[in-house]
C-alpha cells in the first residue's frame, strides 16, 4: 500500500507530459478561452458601466474577474473532465477492477495524474488568456508581489476541491454503472455555484449565502478574489487566510469522503467476484 | 444535373436518418443516464439565461436593451445553434475518428461520409437547447408589444432557418479543418458556442472591429443581430442600411456553399491512417 513520493511524482509528471503532447488542441483551447474572455468582458464592461461598483467589484476588478476565471476554467476543470474521462473509459472496458488491486492507492494515483494535468493547463491555457487580457488593457495584475504565491496556493487548493467532487462522482459509477447522468447534473451545479458564470456577490440573498458556503465557490470564486486582492493588497491578512482555510477544509472533507467511498466500492467489487 | 444532385441530397438525408436512429437506440440503453443527462442539458443551457436575468436585475438594461429584447437575441441564437448541434453537431468529433482510424471504416460504407459523421452519437438529449431557447423566445415575444405582420413573421422564420444553416456551416467548415489539423476541435467552439454567446448580447456593447469581423468575415451577425435590429427598428452599430436585415438567407446560402467546398477539399486531402 505504501507508495513512495517518487512514484506519485512520476505519475504527476506523466499527467503533465501526456497533455503536453496535444499541442494544437492546447493552442485551440487557449484561443477559445481568449475569445470567451473578450465576449464576456464586453458584457461585464457594459454592466459595470451602467452600475459601477456592482457586487463590490470596481470595473477593473470585474473585467479582471472574467479573464482570471477563463484562465482557471480548464485548470480546475470547472466543466468536469480530466481524470473523469479516463475513469469512465476504464469502467466501460472493465479495467477499473484491475486499478483497484494495484499496489498504489486508487485515489492517490488519479490525484497525482490530475495535479500533473492541472499544472500543464495552468501554464498554457491559464497564462495565455490572462496575458492577452492584460495586453488588451483589460485585466489588472495584483499590486503586491506576495499575492502571486498566495494565489497559486489557492489554485492548488481549488484543484484539490474540484478533484474531490469529481472523484465522488466517478466512484458513484460503482453503484450507478454509468455516472454520466450524475456528471451532467454536477456540471450544472459546478458552473453556477462556482462563480464561473457570474460572481456570487451578484446572486440574490439566500442563494448567495448558500453558494458561498458550498465547496464549489472554492473552485473559482475564491482564487479569483485572491487574485483581485479583494481583501486588500496585503495578502496575509486574516480574511485571506480565512478563505484559504475554507478551501482547505473542503479539500480535506472531500478527499476523506473519497477515501471512504473508495473503500466501500472496493468491497463491493470483491463481493461481486471482481 | 439537377436530378442527380437532388437524389444525392435525399440519399444523404436518408443515410443520416438511419444512422441517427441507430445511435438513438444505443443511447436509450442506459435509460437513467439518458434522463439525467437530458435534464442536465436543459439546466445548463438554461443557466445562461438565468445569468442574464440576474445581471439585468441589477441594471434593468444591458447596452440599452431590456430583458425581453435580450431574450429575443438569446432565444434566436440558442435555437439556431441548438438545432444545428442536434442535427450535425457530432461532426466536430472528426479529428478523433481520423486519429483512431474509425473514419476509414466510414469511408468504405456505401453512404456519404458527411452524413455518417454528422449522425454519429446522435442523441435527442441535444433537443434541450433549442427547446429551452424557444421557451425564452416565446416569452420575449409575448413580453414585447411588437406589431406582427406577415412580413415580420416571415423575417423571424427566415432568421431561424438561416441562423441554423449558418451555424451548421461553421460546424462543417470547422470539422473540415480537422482533416489537416486533427486536434483543432476546440477552435470551432470559439465560433459556435462563442458565437452563440456573442449573439445573445446586444451588438452595441462590442468593439466596432469585432462587429465588422462577424458581419463581413464569419457571417455570425446574419444569424440574428441584423434581422432583429430590423424587426426592432434599431440602427445598426456599423451604420449598415436596414435592408441588411433581410439578407440572412443569402448569407446562409453562401456559408453552406463555403462549408461544402471546405469539406470536399478536406476529404480529398485525406489520406487515411493505413489501418
Amino acid at each position: 500500500m505504501k507508495a513512495s513520493a517518487g512514484l506519485y511524482l512520476a505519475i504527476a509528471r506523466g499527467g503533465f507530459r501526456r497533455y503536453s503532447t496535444y499541442r494544437v488542441a492546447t493552442l485551440a483551447g487557449a484561443f477559445t478561452n481568449t475569445v470567451f474572455g473578450f465576449i464576456l468582458a464586453a458584457t461585464f464592461l457594459a454592466l459595470w458601466r451602467a452600475k459601477p461598483g456592482l457586487g463590490g467589484y470596481d470595473t477593473g476588478q470585474a473585467v479582471t474577474y472574467i479573464w482570471v476565471s477563463q484562465a482557471l476554467l480548464v485548470t480546475v476543470a470547472a466543466w468536469g473532465g480530466g481524470f473523469q474521462d479516463d475513469i469512465q473509459a476504464r469502467f466501460r472496458t472493465g479495467d477499473i477492477a484491475v486499478d483497484l488491486y494495484r499496489p498504489v492507492d486508487f485515489l492517490g494515483w488519479w490525484l497525482a495524474a490530475e495535479l500533473g494535468r492541472a499544472a500543464f493547463q495552468l501554464l498554457t491555457r491559464g497564462i495565455a488568456p490572462l496575458a492577452v487580457g492584460v495586453l488588451a488593457g483589460q485585466a489588472v495584475l495584483p499590486h503586491s508581489v506576495l499575492t502571486w504565491p498566495v494565489f497559486l496556493l489557492s489554485v492548488l487548493l481549488a484543484v484539490l476541491v474540484s478533484f474531490g467532487l469529481r472523484f465522488l462522482v466517478s466512484v458513484a459509477a460503482f453503484w450507478l454503472h454509468d455516472a454520466e447522468g450524475l456528471r451532467a447534473l454536477m456540471l450544472v451545479v459546478s458552473m453556477f455555484m462556482s462563480g464561473m458564470l457570474l460572481p456570487l456577490t451578484l446572486f440574490p440573498e439566500g442563494l448567495r449565502q448558500a453558494a458561498q458556503a458550498l465547496p464549489w465557490s472554492a473552485i473559482i470564486q475564491v482564487p479569483c478574489d485572491v487574485f483581485l486582492e479583494r481583501y486588500g493588497d496585503r495578502p496575509l491578512t486574516g480574511r485571506v487566510l480565512g478563505e484559504l482555510g475554507f478551501q482547505l477544509l473542503w479539500a480535506v472533507l472531500l478527499l476523506a469522503a473519497g477515501q471512504l467511498a473508495q473503500a466501500l466500492a472496493t468491497r463491493k467489487v470483491v463481493v461481486q467476484g471482481g | 444535373m439537377a436530378d442527380p444532385l437532388l437524389a444525392r441530397v435525399r440519399w444523404a438525408a436518408t443515410s443520416w436518418r438511419l444512422a441517427a436512429a441507430m445511435w438513438m437506440r444505443a443511447a436509450l440503453s442506459y435509460r437513467t443516464s439518458f434522463v439525467l443527462t437530458s435534464l442536465g442539458s436543459l439546466a445548463i443551457t438554461g443557466l445562461d439565461f438565468v445569468v442574464l436575468v440576474l445581471m439585468l436585475r441589477h441594471t434593468g438594461r444591458l447596452g440599452g436593451w431590456t430583458l425581453p429584447e435580450i431574450g429575443l437575441l438569446y432565444g434566436t441564437s440558442g435555437f439556431s445553434l441548438g438545432v444545428a448541434d442536434l442535427l450535425i453537431g457530432s461532426v466536430d468529433g472528426l479529428g478523433e475518428r481520423i486519429r483512431s482510424g474509425a473514419l476509414d471504416v466510414l469511408l468504405i460504407r456505401p453512404a456519404p461520409a458527411l452524413s455518417m459523421v454528422c449522425a454519429e452519437r446522435f442523441t435527442l438529449r441535444r433537443l434541450a437547447r433549442p427547446l429551452q431557447a424557444l421557451l425564452v423566445l416565446g416569452w420575449s415575444i409575448s413580453a414585447l408589444s411588437l406589431q406582427w405582420s406577415w412580413g415580420r413573421v416571415l423575417v423571424l422564420l427566415a432568421l431561424l432557418v438561416s441562423g441554423t444553416v449558418i451555424f451548421a456551416s461553421i460546424f462543417v467548415a470547422g470539422a473540415a479543418v480537422q482533416f489537416w489539423w486533427d486536434e483543432s476541435r476546440e477552435f470551432q467552439n470559439a465560433f459556435t458556442y462563442g458565437g452563440a454567446s456573442l449573439l445573445s448580447h446586444p451588438p452595441g456593447i462590442y468593439a466596432r472591429k469585432l462587429i465588422a469581423g462577424v458581419t463581413f468575415g464569419i457571417p455570425l451577425a446574419f444569424v440574428n443581430w441584423l434581422p432583429l435590429l430590423y424587426l426592432l427598428g434599431r440602427p445598426d452599430p456599423l451604420g449598415l442600411p436596414p435592408v441588411f436585415g433581410l439578407t440572412s438567407p443569402l448569407a446562409a446560402a453562401l456559408s453552406a456553399l463555403g462549408a461544402a467546398l471546405a469539406w470536399r477539399a478536406g476529404l480529398r486531402a485525406y489520406r487515411g491512417t493505413g489501418s
